[in-house]
């Protein structure tokens, strides 16, 4: 009788109730409970990546890899803010935690969560060093980082080997959650296709069809497909590329690409660089007289470019993750806004946001499961359950791992519009996600396996 | 074959999503369309931004481009030079200049001032950094010196970013310079046109100091043969504290005339550095004309590459100096002996 109950595991729940109605009655449910489940979870349960090991003690360990130096520090920075904020918000079973994740108290299945940090520099070799580092010392129960997707990617993979679930920070490369997916990776932020989807019908009725375009595109993997995607979606409305300005990550000058933009003879600049490169990239736009030639455009917006740009932003459109105006129609935005304000005395860009729901997504799929082992968690995250976030409901795609979330839609306000210095931005559109989803392998998704 | 291909990838958009169908519809064509300018590229008839007035453009950026990196590069030939020790921090220097004008800027709104403060704060820091450190590692292995500049350097970035923070500052041209100028062929920010002209004037600065000076022919002498003027009875610890005092001006001044072009942020002398070691591999190590020849080199290969494929730009660079090191080991102006 007790093998019987072992080959059900723990998914027999309900049988277990009803055969011990049938006959073992009181004591001898508790001696089964007690006694004999454990074995039997443990069968169907064998150790993987750091689990048991990083769940048994009253604290559990993530691991955090941002830029914290180089071209995406100041995101990094940010991403940071926002991880350390969810932290303690779960950590103190903050309101707004329990109104994403109801069932959490304080915690996350009663245990604090401990973040360990590391400088990635936006490289894959020291984030996945770093990494490694947290898995096999620390025991993380989770790691997290981005900015830069390849960073990203390369944490998928160190994921899907280590068995460890990899909670993606900034990443909008088609690849993360397309040609280079894991079963061990989720992201909440959009894919640049999903970007381009959106913002193309808002370029085109701003500027009309049949445009010549300049592009620049730093080379990498985010670049690369950001810059594609823009060019398949604009296409259909006769949008052609003239030129595309492929620079490394971190170019110290944009002179030489500028000038080949400026004589392009391109109508608009779609302008994919990001972090410092997107600030250095604009600023030197607008010294080489490009800015007032042509239309900028920034698919994929970058934290904090209206501020540190100085004016430049001004009428530009972006599509992006967040914009803290959001408030108004968002009740979990304006809790989130108000917590953040307070801590850093800023309003939140979407790098903190992304990283902060990310975490908080997270803390609700372990409570679902009720455990901390990985697959368990996983199928829950891929039960494609509706869940809040702060901009509306959402769910993770159970294909490919990926957030169907709402696209923001924002255009740089003209200075005089402004109330209040940190009003950058006007909210143009907010598209709903699910109509600009791709099919889940159109970027050629393979999760892999569970265990 | 390859369109077919493509095409199975193709993201499909909700059908249902009404103001998007014609969008829908038409995406077949577009995803042939783009395949056929992939393709193009992909066989080498990229898009190329190749005319007579992109060229022209180019050259001359490429020549603004080098100034900079030979005013950088030379402040760092000289000290390995004279001294042997290569200077790792110099990046952080030229990062240090920048933000120490920054902060004059800051005060005082003017630009000239910003300038000779933040020559003068590098070269006051070159030469606490001499007196205090590097001395005690002239008699110390290559690798201890390569160490302790390095570090230096991460503690300079450091406390910069602890100072301002990473998020970018910037320094406004000053105003005369303000503005775009048409040169007939093209636009080109007059500042940047200002600064070729300065960097010009502070090269020959230096070449006058260097070539036609009594402690120029010390330090000349310093980097054909430092024992032998050891020998001579010159105190040439006092003429290496100077050398370094100089050579750290140099990245000082250009990185506060520099700043107005760029944003500056800590990391900003990381990406420099490694160009300035290239300039100073290809133009001969511890040659100033070699500095300027390199520096000149570097900047024309990042501009005309980038005409024909950006994305070599770079790339480029390093391949040149690779062809350089095959054929010239010690660099075009270098001598044997002085590495």
């Amino acid at each position: 009788m007790t093998k019987k109950i072992g080959d059900r595991g723990i998914y027999s729940l309900v049988s277990r109730r009803s055969l011990l109605q049938g006959g073992a009655g009181l004591i001898g449910g508790t001696m089964l409970s007690g006694g004999i489940s454990r074995p039997a979870l443990a069968a169907e349960m064998p150790p993987i990546g750091t689990w048991p090991d990083g769940s048994k003690g009253d604290s559990v360990f993530i691991g955090a890899s941002v830029p914290r130096t180089g071209t995406y520090a100041v995101q990094g920075e940010d991403e940071l803010k926002g991880y350390q904020l969810a932290v303690a918000h779960i950590n103190e079973g903050n309101e707004l935690v329990k109104q994403i994740s109801p069932k959490t108290k304080k915690g996350v299945l009663g245990k604090q969560l401990k973040l360990g940090v590391a400088d990635s520099a936006a490289k894959p070799n020291e984030a996945v060093q770093a990494q490694q580092r947290f898995i096999s010392e620390n025991k993380a129960v989770m790691i997290t980082g981005g900015t830069s997707s390849a960073v990203a990617v390369a944490l998928n993979k160190l994921a899907q080997r280590e068995k460890v679930l990899f909670v993606c920070g900034i990443s909008g490369s088609n690849d993360t959650t397309g040609k280079d997916c894991v079963r061990y990776g989720f992201r909440q932020n959009f894919f640049g296709q999903t970007a381009a989807a959106a913002i193309t019908p808002v370029l085109v009725k701003a500027f009309g069809k049949n445009k010549k375009v300049a592009y620049m595109t730093p080379d990498y993997t985010y670049g690369h497909t950001v810059t594609k995607s823009m060019q398949d979606n604009t296409a259909t409305d006769g949008w052609t590329t003239v030129t595309d300005q492929v620079s490394p990550l971190g170019a110290p000058d944009f002179s030489s690409y500028l000038l080949n933009v400026a004589n392009s003879g391109a109508d608009i600049l779609v302008n994919v660089n990001w972090g410092h490169d997107a600030v250095l990239s604009i600023q030197q736009a607008k010294q080489f007289g490009v800015l007032d030639k042509m239309k900028l455009v920034v698919p994929y917006q970058v934290p904090f470019l209206a501020r540190e740009t100085g004016g430049l932003m001004q009428g530009v459109y972006a599509a992006t993750d967040y914009w803290w105006t959001l408030e108004d129609k968002f009740p979990l935005a304006k809790m989130f806004n108000a917590a953040f304000e307070k801590e850093y005395g800023y309003k939140p860009e979407w790098g903190a946001e992304n990283a902060y729901i990310s975490f908080v997504h997270w803390a609700r799929m372990v409570e679902e499961a009720g455990s901390f082992y990985p697959p368990e968690v996983i199928k829950v995250y891929e039960k494609e359950e509706t869940i809040p976030s702060l901009v509306g409901d959402v769910y993770y795609r159970k294909e490919d791992h990926q957030c169907v979330r709402p696209v923001i839609i924002v255009k740089g306000k003209e200075q005089k519009d402004m109330k209040g210095k940190e009003d950058y931005y006007d909210i143009v559109e907010i598209v709903p996600g699910k109509g600009l989803m791709q099919k889940p392998d159109a970027f050629g998704c393979q999760l892999g396996d569970y265990t | 074959m390859r369109s077919a291909a493509s095409s199975a990838t193709i993201p499909e958009i909700d059908a249902t999503q009404a103001p998007r169908a014609d969008h829908c519809r038409q995406r077949r064509f577009a995803y042939f369309h783009i395949n056929v300018i992939a393709k193009g590229r992909r066989f080498g008839r990229h898009i190329v931004m190749v005319n007579w007035a992109n060229f022209v453009s180019q050259v001359f950026n490429g020549l603004a481009l080098g100034a900079l990196l030979a005013l950088i590069s030379s402040g760092l030939t000289i000290i390995y030079g004279t001294l042997g020790v290569l200077n790792l921090a110099h990046g952080a220097m030229f990062m240090l200049g920048g933000y120490a004008g920054y902060v004059a800027y800051t005060y005082t709104g003017s630009f000239i001032v910003a300038v000779a403060a933040g020559s003068l704060f590098v070269a006051l820091v070159g030469i606490l950094m001499e007196r205090i450190i590097i001395r005690h590692f002239y008699d110390r292995p290559h690798e201890d010196q390569l160490l302790v500049t390095f570090g230096l350097g991460i503690v300079f970035v450091e406390l910069a970013r602890l100072v301002f923070g990473s998020q970018s500052q910037i320094v406004p041209a000053p105003p005369l310079f303000a503005g775009i100028t048409s040169l007939g062929f093209m636009f080109y920010p007059t500042y940047r046109l200002a600064v070729v002209g300065i960097i010009a004037v502070a090269l020959t600065v230096l070449f006058v100091v260097l070539y036609r000076t009594r402690i120029g022919m010390i330090v000349r002498a310093g980097i054909e043969d430092s024992v032998m003027v050891d020998a001579l009875g010159i105190n040439v610890y006092r003429v290496f504290m100077i050398v370094f005092g100089i050579g750290a001006m140099a990245a000082g001044f250009a990185g506060i005339v520099n700043a107005p072009v760029v944003s500056l942020t800590p990391g900003i002398g990381d990406d420099i550095l490694v160009q300035t070691f290239v300039v100073v591999v290809i133009g001969g190590v511890g040659s100033f004309p070699g500095a300027v020849l390199g520096g000149l080199i570097a900047g024309e290969i990042i501009s005309i590459t980038s005409m024909f494929n950006p994305g070599y730009a770079y790339v480029m660079l390093f391949a040149a100096m690779t062809v350089v090191l095959v054929v010239r080991p010690y660099g075009l102006l270098g001598t044997k002996g002085r590495e």
